[in-house]
């Protein structure tokens, strides 16, 4: 399925997926890298340790969800942008996701976006918390948004506003 | 005649690293590079890199080309030409040059000790009928168009292969605003990584594997393209035909080394598919069977940018070192550069371009 529609499964999104434990005690990283390519920043940018060193480059990470303390700094140094955080203790009925994304117009905070899953198709509408666009994410923006409970493991991705034409 | 111990033939990044290693070892260097601007592909290259912090990993394309331009101009035992183009290697070791200064072109020889050559890639492309209208592109020239001419190339475009490259610039189309309808590939699977397909088809861009174009269709420019689904020979299957309406298709079924040198400077050469074309034979260190002529990055074969930097270092070290000039690191830097290079081609990803490599490594 991913090798030939670049949709990862449920299957593979469990596997990547912090333990439920863990999701309650607060954020913590998901990273969705799947297959052995020749990278490392995530490990590179990781201060927690909660992305264990690579014995090869061409490695898959290794999570350590103990020691994850969801900073978010991997997020915007995957050049793959497989990378969020996900804090499921924000809300009692939103989780807060903190992902990667790099169009423009970006969204405000505050503003009401469409929240998509890993097909790119809207699954609910979502509430943008922060948007974070400084020189250290260089160029690619980090933003939060609050996505209700039900929907916290589909949602990947956001659409703003009208499209530029 | 100009002189230069090592003459380096493109300004990709390949070149640039290799006359930065050359550099650093004490030779007089001459880099020619054919178009205005140094950096080669990286500076349409708006994505982060992938590979570790040595390669610049996590920094994007453009970016670390200027970085490499940067660190070229401290040296001031390298002398840079750019609107340049080497035309070709005689006999005698002397090398051509045209040189553009404004509206004049002046010719130039060089005669140098060694050259590297890091000319890149060709792009592919594929026959199918009316594939000359107007609104089909290469990728290279969409790149071109968008990334360093602001020009968008079209409203609605098919993408003709999923491998990095037609990933990438379907990306880069959509963050320029452009749509994508789909990408198609014949093979049965995404050629490209998967973290690129990933982040694509979550902005809602299908990616149909097993399919091909049949035809594209217009009056005086594109309006139509026919996908089909192919067999296990990759040939469409009749009745599996879709159409899509677009005004443009994007052409990026594969690159293949440009080559033209190292045929004319007599080095062996030897076709390999895994590599995307004719490349020479060369040993580790990229000497090819000619012993002052070295290969670095793509016109060894087709792989990343980041291979193509490591590669290049190791040709300009090696180059230097070969004509006797000290480098006080070198066993060190050289012993890295290899390890880092196996490392990149290491895992699944890496194990086409391993075997291609073990082909022409003499």
């Amino acid at each position: 399925m991913l090798k030939t529609t670049g949709v990862p499964s449920d299957r593979d999104i469990e596997e990547v997926f912090p333990p439920r434990e863990r999701l309650e005690k607060g954020p913590v990283v998901v990273v969705e890298c799947f297959e052995t390519i020749p990278c490392n920043p995530c490990y590179t940018a990781c201060h927690s340790g909660g992305i264990e060193a690579f014995k090869d480059i061409t490695d898959l990470p290794t999570i350590d969800f103990e020691k994850c303390n969801g900073c978010t700094l991997c997020i915007s140094s995957c050049p793959g942008l497989a990378i969020m955080v996900i804090d499921y203790t924000y809300h009692q009925d939103f989780v807060k996701i903190i992902i990667p994304f790099e169009f423009f117009p970006l969204p405000k905070e505050g503003e009401w976006v469409k929240g998509l899953d890993r097909n790119g198709e809207e699954v609910v509408k979502v509430q943008v918390l922060s948007v974070k666009n400084s020189k250290k994410q260089d160029k690619t923006s980090v933003i939060s948004i609050a996505v209700p409970k039900a929907h916290y493991k589909k949602i990947r991705n956001i659409k703003v506003g009208v499209p530029n034409d | 005649m100009i002189h230069a111990d090592i003459l380096v033939i493109g300004g990709g990044p390949s070149g640039l690293s290799a006359a930065i290693a050359a550099g650093k070892s004490g030779a007089e260097v001459l880099l020619v590079e054919r178009s205005q601007y140094f950096g080669g592909q990286l500076v349409k290259q708006t994505h982060m890199f992938f590979g570790s912090e040595k390669q610049h990993a996590s920094s994007r394309g453009f970016d670390i080309g200027k970085k490499l331009v940067e660190e070229v101009k401290k040296y001031g035992n390298i002398k840079i030409f750019h609107n340049t183009t080497a035309l070709g290697i005689y006999e005698d070791g002397v090398v051509t040059l045209e040189q553009k200064i404004g509206a004049e072109e002046i010719y130039l020889k060089v005669r140098p000790q060694s050259i590297i050559i890091g000319t890149g890639a060709l792009e592919k492309s594929l026959p199918f009928p009316n594939n000359d209208l107007p609104g089909i592109y290469g990728a290279g020239a969409v790149q071109t168009l968008m990334n360093e001419y602001l020009v968008k190339p079209g409203k609605r475009v098919l993408m003709v292969g999923a491998g990095n490259i037609g990933l990438i610039i379907s990306y880069q189309l959509l963050q320029a605003g452009v749509e994508v309808a789909g990408i198609i590939d014949a093979s049965p699977k995404i050629g490209g990584y998967l973290v690129h397909a990933s982040k694509i088809r979550r902005s809602g861009v299908p990616i149909l594997t097993g399919h091909t174009i049949v035809k594209a269709e217009g009056d005086k420019h594109l309006e139509k393209a026919t996908i089909a689904k192919v067999d296990d020979h990759w040939k469409p299957i009749p009745g599996s035909e879709m159409d899509m309406n677009v005004d443009v298709i994007c052409i990026s079924v594969g690159l293949t080394p440009s080559s033209a040198f190292f045929w004319q400077g007599g080095c062996e050469m030897k076709y390999v598919r895994e590599l995307g074309g004719y490349v020479p034979k060369r040993n580790r260190f990229l000497q090819t069977t000619v012993e002052n002529i070295y290969v670095a990055g793509d016109s060894a074969g087709i792989e990343e940018a980041s291979s193509a930097m490591v590669e290049g270092s190791i040709a300009g070290f090696a180059a230097s070192h070969d004509l006797g000039f000290v480098y006080e690191d070198f066993d060190r830097e050289m012993q890295d550069l290899l390890e880092e290079l196996q490392g990149l081609r290491g895992g699944e990803k890496g194990a086409h371009i391993r075997a291609g490599y073990e082909k022409v490594m003499f």
